[in-house]
């Protein structure tokens, strides 16, 4: 068992049994499925939506190569540099020798899923840069030390008296539950930092390939900000996020906004595609993008789990998961959480060391239901699981548990005598009422439930009685 | 007579074979004849979705060739129905027998799939005077589309009194080997489950699904809970004047 599969067991069952955590995040997720409903609900055909969204995304990611190479090239020519990160490493050196060679000393960052891929903030700090959360909910997270809970709603966790808590020790100048009061002392503390940041970091929703830009969308304007008042605009982005065209944005922002927290396009929706323009006010002096591989291309080659790729991060799934519901966020250990990140995060970081993540789900489906961009989630569970058992990343118990039972279910006496023997098993150690306890075999199951006395006759014998042998 | 061919999942063999004979009792009911064929052991699942395919794909090839010859069968599961139908020509994809699989996978109906959609009854003459809630199995529900037709036939049972529970479509947890490997978040999510059955005032849960049946089942009792759980077979056969019209014996030594 892999060091992540174990903490992942052992975190799984504290937040299981967390009745107050469950109770923070049932409510949340109300309040979403409310929203998203809603939402739904106001395009004409949210079926044809999802589906128009799934054939940009296809069309995208079955030609990365060719739209990636046009989003480059339009960057440059309007004087922005981009650069091709294979791996984490190459994209925290690259951001790290930038912020050191024009003299960094503080940066803003926007929301972005990537810097927390590459597990960038702490690079910049050994450094002796300041890194600042500008989403407030990102913001909150960075406060308590934390990773973020959720890619959408970082802090969803939290309730309204946590945050309180947690302003008054961190800020100081503020002591009260009142949620505009604690928004106006995160906005006035980031503030100071939007005007002293020499560098803004940003993420990118989408790449748009025929314009050469980048789409953002936040319900803060703490994107813009972040974008246009440092001297110099960073964007990290994975090289799945492109998009063929402009018009694309149309169908697949509302799209986006939607499935990510029911509204009905989000509040800051801006396009950056270079550097502040000759005629222009506003906007930085140097235009970076960060396009990062990381494992992608291994499933771009990949062509059954491709469309993993399709992704737009809207956290949808996450919030229809019953596994990531009850075992929480944090439990996951990974930058992705719920079932993408339960999909993804055995191709991004090794089928051996997390693998785990794929089995911990009942398959329910809830997830593939709710996907925007009709990603399949649940069935590329399953095949996780498969390429996991043909790597041998299984152990070694499971592997003979499966030989006995392909041995006793390919034959009928076989499996009829197993079957007798499990449920006479069953009878005695419920007449000696040792089921449940450590002698029982079965007590993975009969720990959590009590079960009526397992029958004397199968099915086929009864039916062998009534009808002749059979 | 029409003829159907009893497809009935191991679990339900070896651990709820009342449901199997409810199943038969219900179809006898509305004029079809049954046939059960003793060869059948497990359609794969187990190993399927624990991700050993190549242990899988054999007893998916026994499967169809036990089945081949069936011109409908009928499975009082929609998880096993999910595995033939959606899944076989996955598993079996590459194999000679993979048009044979899609073709049997059409002729696989769910219990209610098969009563509302092919036998084309909603009215079996049953009476169950009850307050029962649905609980929407996972794989009934968004592998084979099925959510009316269960309440269709529960709403022509004589005495029944259908409510709705809160979150009847969240998964109740139970996800096969998943139930044991993850043990802990298994029995979280069934007894959040168990606690919308408590909240929505129902006597009875009911399900196409016995596994998820066996899952509440264990963890209401475990809290005590007074509901009881009832595969959807069990309340379709219980009708005021079924001994007269039957004169097989209705329970069976051995069954519940």
């Amino acid at each position: 068992m892999s060091t992540a599969s174990r903490e992942f067991l052992r975190n799984a069952a504290e937040k299981s049994a967390d009745l107050v955590h469950r109770g923070i995040i049932r409510k949340g997720i109300d309040q979403y499925n409310a929203a998203a409903g809603r939402g739904r609900e106001r395009f004409s055909d949210w079926e044809a939506a999802r589906q128009r969204c799934h054939e940009i995304k296809w069309e995208a990611v079955n030609n990365l190569d060719r739209y990636l190479l046009e989003f480059e090239r339009r960057v440059k020519e309007r004087g922005g540099h981009v650069f091709w990160a294979e791996n984490s490493e190459e994209a925290r050196r690259y951001v790290a020798d930038l912020a050191t060679s024009r003299g960094v000393k503080k940066i803003v960052k926007s929301k972005s899923m990537v810097s927390e891929e590459i597990h960038l903030a702490p690079a910049l700090e050994k450094l002796g840069i300041k890194v600042v959360e500008t989403d407030l909910g990102e913001y909150i997270v960075q406060l308590r030390n934390e990773t973020p809970y959720h890619i959408v709603t970082p802090a969803m966790h939290l309730t309204r008296s946590d945050i309180a808590a947690l302003f008054k020790e961190k800020l100081g100048d503020v002591d009260t539950d009142d949620p505009p009061e604690l928004v106006a002392a995160a906005r006035r503390a980031l503030r100071r930092d939007f005007f002293s940041a020499e560098m803004g970091i940003s993420g990118a929703n989408f790449l748009v390939a025929d314009a050469g830009m980048i789409a953002l969308t936040t319900n803060e304007g703490n994107g813009r900000l972040s974008t246009s008042l440092p001297r110099i605009h960073l964007v990290l982005a994975g090289i799945e996020k492109v998009i063929p065209r402009l018009q694309d944005l149309a169908t697949i922002w509302p799209v986006l906004a939607t499935s990510g927290t029911g509204q009905p396009i989000t509040c800051y929706n801006t396009l950056i595609g270079g550097p502040r323009g000759p005629n222009e006010i506003d906007g930085p002096e140097e235009f970076h993008v960060v396009l990062l591989d990381n494992g992608r291309s291994e499933l771009l080659a990949d062509v059954s789990e491709r469309e993993v790729l399709h992704c737009v991060r809207c956290g949808a799934c996450i919030n229809a998961c019953p596994v990531f519901r009850t075992v929480g966020g944090h439990t996951y250990g990974t930058t992705y959480m719920g079932p993408i990140g339960s999909v993804l995060t055995p191709h991004l970081r090794g089928i051996k060391e997390f693998n785990h993540l794929s089995y911990a789900s009942s398959l329910c489906g809830a997830c593939t239901d709710v996907c925007p961009v009709k990603i399949e989630l649940h069935h590329h569970l399953l095949h996780n699981r498969r390429d996991a058992v043909n790597a041998s990343a299984r152990p070694w118990m499971e592997r003979l548990t499966f030989l006995m039972w392909g041995w006793a279910v390919k034959n009928p006496r076989r499996y009829a005598l197993a079957g007798r023997m499990a449920r006479t098993g069953m009878r005695v150690l419920q007449a000696l009422k040792l089921d449940g306890t450590v002698l029982d075999p079965a007590r993975a199951w009969t720990k959590n439930h009590a079960a009526p006395p397992a029958p004397q006759k199968s099915f086929r014998e009864l039916w062998g009685k009534q009808n002749g042998a059979g | 007579m029409p003829k159907v061919s009893l497809f009935i999942p191991c679990f339900v063999d070896q651990f709820t074979p009342e449901v199997g004979l409810d199943t038969v009792r219900v179809l006898r009911r509305i004029g079809w004849e049954v046939e059960f064929r003793p060869e059948q052991t497990c359609c794969g699942q187990p190993a399927f979705n624990t991700g050993y395919w190549n242990d899988a794909r054999p007893v998916a090839e026994r499967f169809v060739n036990i089945f081949r010859s069936a011109e409908v069968v009928v499975c009082p599961s929609g998880s096993c129905t999910t595995m033939v139908r959606n899944f076989y020509p996955e598993l079996l994809a590459g194999t000679p027998l993979q048009e044979e699989a899609v073709q049997l996978g059409q002729r696989v109906f769910e219990f209610s799939e098969f009563l509302v959609k092919v036998a084309k009854v909603t009215d079996l003459g049953a009476a169950f005077p009850h307050k029962v809630a649905v609980h929407d199995s996972c794989h009934g529900l968004r592998e084979l589309h099925l959510k009316q037709e269960s309440r269709e036939l529960l709403r022509h049972v004589r005495g029944v009194e259908l409510v709705e529970m809160a979150y009847s479509e969240d998964c109740c947890g139970f996800g096969g080997t998943f139930a044991a490997k993850f043990n802990m978040i298994s029995a979280a999510m069934g007894d959040a489950k168990a606690g919308y059955a408590e909240a929505s005032g129902a006597e009875y849960v009911t399900a196409s699904d016995p596994s998820c049946l066996m899952h509440i089942e264990g963890i209401l009792r475990r809290r005590n809970s007074k509901i009881r759980t009832i595969h959807l077979s069990g309340i379709l056969a219980q009708t005021a004047t079924f001994a007269e019209r039957n004169p097989r014996p209705v329970k069976p030594e051995g069954a519940r």
